[in-house]
Protein backbone atom coordinates (compact mmCIF):
# COMPACT_ATOMS: atom_id res chain seq x y z
CA UNK A 1 0.00 0.00 0.00
CA UNK A 2 3.19 2.39 0.45
CA UNK A 3 4.06 2.09 -2.96
CA UNK A 4 1.30 2.92 -4.38
CA UNK A 5 0.94 6.55 -1.86
CA UNK A 6 4.38 6.47 -3.38
CA UNK A 7 3.75 6.07 -6.74
CA UNK A 8 0.15 8.60 -6.28
CA UNK A 9 2.16 11.33 -4.63
CA UNK A 10 5.07 11.37 -7.53
CA UNK A 11 2.04 11.59 -10.01
CA UNK A 12 0.50 14.57 -7.88
CA UNK A 13 3.99 16.39 -7.87
CA UNK A 14 4.57 15.54 -11.38
CA UNK A 15 1.06 18.16 -12.09
CA UNK A 16 2.23 20.09 -10.08
CA UNK A 17 5.71 20.64 -11.46
CA UNK A 18 3.90 20.89 -15.15
CA UNK A 19 1.21 23.58 -13.59
CA UNK A 20 4.20 25.73 -12.04
CA UNK A 21 5.80 25.89 -16.01
CA UNK A 22 2.39 27.01 -17.19
CA UNK A 23 2.26 29.60 -14.60
CA UNK A 24 5.98 31.00 -15.41
CA UNK A 25 5.29 30.49 -19.00
CA UNK A 26 2.11 31.68 -19.97
CA UNK A 27 1.43 34.19 -21.81
CA UNK A 28 -1.43 35.78 -20.64
CA UNK A 29 -2.67 36.73 -17.07
CA UNK A 30 -5.50 34.70 -17.62
CA UNK A 31 -3.41 31.36 -18.28
CA UNK A 32 -1.48 32.00 -14.63
CA UNK A 33 -4.85 32.08 -13.01
CA UNK A 34 -6.17 28.84 -14.51
CA UNK A 35 -2.55 27.54 -13.78
CA UNK A 36 -3.15 28.54 -10.07
CA UNK A 37 -6.72 27.29 -9.78
CA UNK A 38 -5.20 23.76 -11.22
CA UNK A 39 -2.54 23.92 -8.25
CA UNK A 40 -4.90 24.71 -5.13
CA UNK A 41 -6.81 21.23 -6.49
CA UNK A 42 -4.23 19.52 -6.71
CA UNK A 43 -2.86 20.77 -3.15
CA UNK A 44 -6.41 20.04 -1.86
CA UNK A 45 -5.64 16.26 -3.63
CA UNK A 46 -1.90 15.23 -1.81
CA UNK A 47 -3.58 16.52 1.88
CA UNK A 48 -6.41 14.03 0.97
CA UNK A 49 -3.85 11.35 0.23
CA UNK A 50 -2.10 12.35 3.44
CA UNK A 51 -5.11 11.52 5.16
CA UNK A 52 -5.82 8.91 3.61
CA UNK A 53 -2.09 7.90 4.86
CA UNK A 54 -2.99 8.20 8.20
CA UNK A 55 -6.12 7.67 8.44
CA UNK A 56 -6.98 10.94 10.63
CA UNK A 57 -10.13 12.18 9.77
CA UNK A 58 -9.67 15.65 11.83
CA UNK A 59 -8.01 17.59 9.06
CA UNK A 60 -10.40 16.97 6.69
CA UNK A 61 -12.63 21.12 7.45
CA UNK A 62 -8.98 21.97 6.19
CA UNK A 63 -9.54 20.42 3.08
CA UNK A 64 -13.33 22.31 2.44
CA UNK A 65 -11.44 25.55 3.86
CA UNK A 66 -8.79 25.13 0.90
CA UNK A 67 -11.09 24.81 -1.93
CA UNK A 68 -12.97 27.38 -0.86
CA UNK A 69 -10.56 29.76 -0.83
CA UNK A 70 -9.03 28.95 -4.18
CA UNK A 71 -12.49 29.33 -5.78
CA UNK A 72 -12.46 32.74 -4.44
CA UNK A 73 -9.60 33.36 -5.05
CA UNK A 74 -9.90 32.71 -8.71
CA UNK A 75 -13.13 34.00 -9.24
CA UNK A 76 -12.05 37.65 -8.22
CA UNK A 77 -8.24 37.73 -9.39
CA UNK A 78 -10.39 36.57 -12.85
CA UNK A 79 -13.10 39.86 -12.63
CA UNK A 80 -9.98 41.78 -12.04
CA UNK A 81 -7.96 40.93 -14.86
CA UNK A 82 -11.07 41.18 -17.19
CA UNK A 83 -11.46 44.79 -15.51
CA UNK A 84 -8.35 45.86 -16.15
CA UNK A 85 -8.34 44.54 -20.05
CA UNK A 86 -11.34 46.71 -20.28
CA UNK A 87 -10.18 49.79 -18.88
CA UNK A 88 -7.25 49.50 -21.06
CA UNK B 1 -10.94 -5.89 -0.61
CA UNK B 2 -11.14 -2.38 0.19
CA UNK B 3 -7.89 -1.21 -0.02
CA UNK B 4 -7.59 -2.29 -3.14
CA UNK B 5 -10.25 -0.44 -4.13
CA UNK B 6 -9.02 2.54 -2.45
CA UNK B 7 -5.35 2.04 -4.36
CA UNK B 8 -7.48 1.42 -8.11
CA UNK B 9 -8.97 4.79 -7.30
CA UNK B 10 -6.31 7.13 -5.94
CA UNK B 11 -3.88 6.07 -9.16
CA UNK B 12 -6.72 6.94 -11.30
CA UNK B 13 -7.32 9.84 -10.19
CA UNK B 14 -3.81 10.83 -9.76
CA UNK B 15 -2.98 9.67 -13.80
CA UNK B 16 -5.64 11.76 -14.43
CA UNK B 17 -4.52 15.02 -12.70
CA UNK B 18 -1.08 14.34 -14.19
CA UNK B 19 -2.98 13.93 -17.58
CA UNK B 20 -4.45 17.58 -16.77
CA UNK B 21 -1.13 18.87 -15.64
CA UNK B 22 0.34 18.17 -19.51
CA UNK B 23 -2.23 19.00 -21.22
CA UNK B 24 -1.83 22.55 -19.40
CA UNK B 25 1.17 22.82 -20.77
CA UNK B 26 1.01 21.29 -24.01
CA UNK B 27 -2.61 22.40 -25.27
CA UNK B 28 -2.04 25.44 -27.76
CA UNK B 29 -5.07 28.32 -26.89
CA UNK B 30 -6.68 29.30 -23.51
CA UNK B 31 -10.17 27.37 -24.42
CA UNK B 32 -8.09 24.18 -24.43
CA UNK B 33 -5.96 24.50 -21.97
CA UNK B 34 -9.25 25.73 -19.62
CA UNK B 35 -10.41 22.10 -20.39
CA UNK B 36 -7.24 20.37 -19.12
CA UNK B 37 -7.78 22.75 -16.27
CA UNK B 38 -11.15 21.67 -15.05
CA UNK B 39 -12.33 18.20 -16.37
CA UNK B 40 -8.90 16.10 -15.54
CA UNK B 41 -8.44 17.57 -12.45
CA UNK B 42 -12.16 17.58 -11.13
CA UNK B 43 -12.02 13.61 -11.95
CA UNK B 44 -8.93 12.99 -10.42
CA UNK B 45 -9.60 14.90 -6.98
CA UNK B 46 -12.99 12.98 -7.19
CA UNK B 47 -11.71 9.69 -7.52
CA UNK B 48 -9.32 10.90 -5.08
CA UNK B 49 -11.23 11.34 -2.46
CA UNK B 50 -13.24 8.47 -2.93
CA UNK B 51 -10.37 6.28 -2.36
CA UNK B 52 -9.63 8.20 0.32
CA UNK B 53 -12.87 7.99 1.92
CA UNK B 54 -12.76 4.11 1.63
CA UNK B 55 -9.77 4.53 3.88
CA UNK B 56 -12.31 6.40 6.75
CA UNK B 57 -14.62 6.41 9.31
CA UNK B 58 -18.11 7.50 7.65
CA UNK B 59 -18.95 10.80 9.28
CA UNK B 60 -15.35 11.57 7.96
CA UNK B 61 -16.36 10.37 4.56
CA UNK B 62 -19.66 12.40 4.88
CA UNK B 63 -16.90 15.56 4.98
CA UNK B 64 -15.00 14.31 2.16
CA UNK B 65 -17.96 14.34 0.00
CA UNK B 66 -19.04 18.30 1.03
CA UNK B 67 -15.51 18.25 -0.77
CA UNK B 68 -15.79 17.08 -3.70
CA UNK B 69 -19.71 18.59 -4.22
CA UNK B 70 -18.43 21.77 -3.71
CA UNK B 71 -15.56 21.30 -6.59
CA UNK B 72 -18.21 19.93 -8.63
CA UNK B 73 -20.11 23.42 -8.11
CA UNK B 74 -17.34 25.76 -8.91
CA UNK B 75 -14.74 24.24 -11.28
CA UNK B 76 -17.59 25.12 -13.87
CA UNK B 77 -18.08 28.79 -12.15
CA UNK B 78 -14.10 29.03 -13.03
CA UNK B 79 -14.14 27.73 -16.02
CA UNK B 80 -17.57 29.78 -17.36
CA UNK B 81 -15.31 33.01 -15.66
CA UNK B 82 -11.96 32.30 -17.56
CA UNK B 83 -13.74 31.63 -20.77
CA UNK B 84 -15.50 34.68 -20.99
CA UNK B 85 -12.89 36.73 -20.15
CA UNK B 86 -10.30 35.61 -22.09
CA UNK B 87 -12.97 35.74 -25.87
CA UNK B 88 -13.77 39.43 -24.19
CA UNK B 89 -10.53 39.85 -24.05
CA UNK B 90 -9.71 38.48 -27.26
CA UNK B 91 -7.00 35.90 -26.35
CA UNK B 92 -9.27 33.03 -28.00
CA UNK B 93 -6.90 32.05 -30.96
CA UNK B 94 -9.21 32.14 -33.50
CA UNK B 95 -7.62 29.94 -36.09
CA UNK B 96 -8.15 26.66 -33.55
CA UNK B 97 -11.80 27.52 -33.54
CA UNK B 98 -14.16 25.45 -35.98
CA UNK B 99 -17.40 27.34 -34.73
CA UNK B 100 -17.83 30.45 -33.07
CA UNK B 101 -21.61 31.31 -32.81
CA UNK B 102 -20.58 34.19 -30.84
CA UNK B 103 -18.99 36.08 -33.12
CA UNK B 104 -21.79 38.63 -34.37
CA UNK B 105 -23.44 39.09 -31.07
CA UNK B 106 -20.99 40.00 -28.47
CA UNK B 107 -21.48 43.72 -27.76
CA UNK B 108 -19.09 46.09 -28.83
CA UNK B 109 -17.70 47.47 -25.40
CA UNK B 110 -17.17 44.86 -22.31
CA UNK B 111 -18.79 46.79 -19.30
CA UNK B 112 -19.52 43.93 -17.13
Amino acid sequence: MSVVFFVVLVMLCLAAAFTIVRFLRGPDTLDRIAALDVFVILIVAAASVYIAIYRDGSNIPLLAAVALLGFVGSATATRLAERRKGHR
Amino acid sequence: MSDVVSAVLMLIGALSCLLGGIGLVRLPDLPGRMQAATKPQTLGLLAILAGTALRLELDSAVTLLLVALFQVITAPVIAQLLGRSAYRGGSVGHEHVVVDELAGRMPDDPSP
